[in-house]
């Protein structure tokens, strides 16, 4: 088993009242080349900086090689850090600032007096020591002669350099790089790419690289940690986390995916985009799953011969391949060939059941897209449903005329104000008498889960949205009914931020 | 047909004009006294008297070591303050800087009067006729030796520090080899801005060493009443020594020189 040489647990770090990280545990084995990769203010940035000592956890605790040093300050960790603009001293010289850290540092030689004793001194590096170190470490990053330059005459690529330089000659356990090469033009940032991984194979030390760029991580890492929310999402390899993304969240944020609600309807069968597919990921039957499909894995085929069938409505070019839009039924997906297709063009898709991924669900509850209509009820699922609407406003009303009255005493016509309608799995209730409920559907599934039965309601319109709830009592597969939900159980939210100013607009 | 349009070149003119009558004209006029005597014949006795005199001797001594104790007291005092304020995360520093700033704003002979009325009423006016001169000195100039190392180390990028500690320096090492070298361009010109004016600045000396401290600028006042042509030469010989020392402070160097005091 490989050592780890750090590791968070349980980490947690406010800044002010603002939750960065949350609960964040993880370890680095030794020598590796770990990527910390996620959107901006994802906290990986955070993460790096409790490592190198900048930040301290709010709880939590950074073990480095199984020492405790959450409260060590960072010229006391083994920890070189290549920081994001470089921070390389201005007054000093190339030599000078490669130079920096081994003036502050202190060895413990060993002696041995006359009488054979052996004695330690902590010492600091002779000068020519320091001179050896800095010329080794210049030929490492390629500046052999530039030791007098002033680092105001580097380019970008040599100030970057200059900076790795300076972090690796005091030979950490870990190099920290924030960004390293975010300054840096793309085909510079290429190289740079390759050199790093060059280097960190001629180092042998652990490398914790921070990144929001997915093809840096992908092409640079042994392992990939990715971060949102201040949450880790996924921990795996390249390639595990590019073809078993973890959530949609993964799937999303690294390559490009098409991502689909789907439902387990068998034995390794899911049936997304109103076709049953045949997939390798075991799941429970009728379970509710997220579908992941990369636009490359998607083959274009006859229409007759395809699982699915829709009509081409974009095709844009990108260089190695075409990017073509499909639209088949209500869904848009998106496909990569080689070869073109028409707009307008009908074709059919296949997809390997390999290429097919399952994962459980971000969110375990009924959401739907959802309008309100002229009566304050809003539709939803082929259905129409009471609601309670002044929930969209904190403090409003409706008034006589069914205008919603706010706080601050505007009026508003809701009508047709799209709107994201949540339903918990327990507020549903369903009656055989169809005129009860807001919408009607079969039942499709019906799974005993212990102490409770689990159903699906499939509506019959052509939304085709499924209800997920649990139920007490036992009822048939098929059966019609209607669903019911108590108007209070309806949670609302306006689906566009600016959907407020709209509303206003309208009064 | 060229049209007549101002070109760089023509709006020079009031200025080198202004230059001509105000700066190197007056200029010369001092070199022609200092180098005559009253009879406008040319001279060196101005230069000898001046030399052969031990208490004029004594006087710019005194003035500069004056200035000298006014220039480090200022900077023991301000460089700290600057330091603090510059690296704080404090969100209203800025008023704290404008009350060290403030006083700048009120003419400085009332603010000097009224350190005298202090004095007087402690009852140590014309006791230690040195120790007040510097105070009422470093009381006038202080906020010119806060200003500029302030402005110079709020430029300090924080990942700077970020970066020594990383290399494994302590707190020390972090102000000797960050905060010192990078403000130094601030010190120097807070030392500029302090240290020639403390040494004419005979009003302090005057109204608080209860006018038992001669410092050069009052000597030169004083022979402008009766002998031009001495005045002339202490004028020139004071001159000099600005000159050298801000060459040694090395003010002339072309660099970045923040000044600074832009409040």
């Amino acid at each position: 088993m490989a050592e780890h040489i750090i590791e968070l647990k349980d980490v947690t770090k406010y800044y002010d009242d603002n939750l960065v990280l949350d609960h964040v545990s993880f370890y680095v084995n030794k020598g590796e080349f770990i990527t910390f990769l996620g959107p901006s203010g994802c906290g990986k940035t955070t993460t790096l900086r409790m490592i190198a000592g900048f930040d301290l956890p709010t709880s939590g605790q950074i073990l480095l090689n199984g020492k405790d040093i959450s409260l060590l300050p960072p010229n006391r960790r083994p920890v070189n850090t290549v920081f994001q603009r470089y921070a390389l001293f201005p007054h000093l010289n190339v030599f000078e600032n490669i130079a920096f850290g081994l003036k502050c540092k202190k060895v413990v030689n060993t002696y041995r007096n006359e009488k054979g004793e052996e004695y330690t001194k902590k010492e600091r590096l002779t000068k020519k020591e320091i001179a050896e170190k800095v010329r080794r470490v210049l030929e490492l990053v390629d500046l052999e002669g530039f030791e007098k330059r002033s680092i105001a005459t580097l380019s970008g690529g040599q100030q970057q350099r200059v900076a790795i330089a300076r972090a690796v000659v005091n030979e950490p356990e870990i190099l920290l790089l924030d960004e390293p090469l975010g300054a840096l033009d793309l085909k510079m940032r290429k190289e740079m790419q390759i050199e790093l991984k060059e280097m960190h194979k001629r180092l042998g030390i652990t490398f914790i690289y921070v990144t929001h760029d997915q093809e840096e991580a992908l092409t640079m890492s042994d392992t990939i940690v990715v971060m949102a929310d201040g949450v880790v999402q996924q921990i795996g390899t390249p390639i595990g986390i590019y073809n078993e993304p973890a959530n949609t969240f993964v799937a999303d944020f690294i390559g490009e995916s098409n991502i689909f609600n789907g439902t387990v309807v068998g034995e390794r069968k899911v049936r997304f985009c109103g076709h049953d597919f045949a997939c390798v990921d075991d799941f429970e039957k009728n379970e509710i799953v997220d579908v992941v499909v990369r636009p490359e894995d998607l083959v274009m085929c006859p229409p007759e011969k395809g699982a699915l069938r829709g009509k081409v409505i974009s095709v844009v070019f990108k260089g190695i391949h075409y990017e073509i839009t499909v639209q088949v039924g209500k869904f848009e997906v998106v496909v990569q060939s080689t070869e073109k297709r028409a707009e307008g063009e009908e074709i059919g898709l296949n997809v390997a059941p390999d290429e097919i991924h399952l994962m459980k669900p971000r969110y375990t509850k009924n959401v739907y897209d959802g309008v309100i209509t002229k009566r304050n009820t809003v539709k939803f699922a082929d259905g129409e449903f009471e609601c309670d609407v002044t929930q969209l406003y904190p403090g409003s009303h409706v008034d006589e005329e069914d205008y919603l009255v706010t706080a601050s005493g505007e009026k508003i016509d809701l009508t047709d104000t799209e709107v994201t309608v949540e339903v918990g799995l327990r507020d549903i209730t369903i009656s055989d008498d169809a005129e009860a409920g807001g919408a009607t559907g079969h039942i499709i599934s019906i799974i005993y889960k212990g102490d409770h039965y689990r159903l699906i309601v499939r509506t019959d319109g052509d939304e085709e949205e499924d209800f997920v709830f649990a139920c007490e009592d036992l009822w048939n597969e098929n059966d019609y009914v209607s669903v019911i939900i108590p108007k209070e159980k309806i949670k609302l939210s306006l689906k566009h931020a600016d959907e407020k100013h709209r509303g206003e607009d309208k009064k | 047909m060229k049209a007549p349009r101002f070109s760089r070149k023509t709006l020079c003119i009031p200025y080198a004009v202004f230059l001509l009558f105000f700066v190197i004209a007056p200029m010369l006029i001092i070199l022609a006294y200092a180098f005559t005597d009253r009879e406008m014949h040319f001279s060196v006795m101005n230069f000898v008297r001046f030399f052969s005199d031990p208490s004029k001797l004594s006087t710019i001594v005194y003035s500069i070591v004056i200035a000298l104790i006014t220039t480090v007291v200022c900077l023991l005092i301000a460089f700290p303050v600057a330091y603090i304020l510059a690296r704080s995360k404090m969100k209203k520093k800025f008023v704290i800087v404008m009350l060290f700033v403030l006083p700048m704003w009120i003419n400085f002979v009332l603010r000097i009067n009224a350190i005298r009325e202090l004095f007087n009423w402690i009852g140590i006016l014309g006791q230690a006729n040195y120790f007040n001169t510097v105070f009422g000195m470093v009381y006038d100039f202080l906020p010119f030796m806060i200003l500029p190392p302030y402005t110079t180390m709020l430029k300090i990028d924080d990942s700077l520090y970020e970066a020594c500690s990383d290399l494994g320096g302590n707190g020390f090492t972090s102000f000797a080899r960050i905060t010192l070298p990078l403000s130094k361009p601030g010190i120097l010109s807070g030392v500029t801005m302090v240290f020639l004016p403390s040494m004419t600045n005979y009003v302090v000396s005057d109204m608080l060493g209860n006018s038992k401290v001669t410092i050069i600028g009052k000597f030169i006042y004083e022979y402008f009443e009766s002998d031009w042509h001495m005045g002339s030469m202490v004028a020139l010989i004071l001159l000099i020594v600005v000159f050298v020392s801000t060459l040694l402070s090395g003010g002339f160097k072309s660099e970045e020189n923040v000044r600074g005091a832009n409040l």
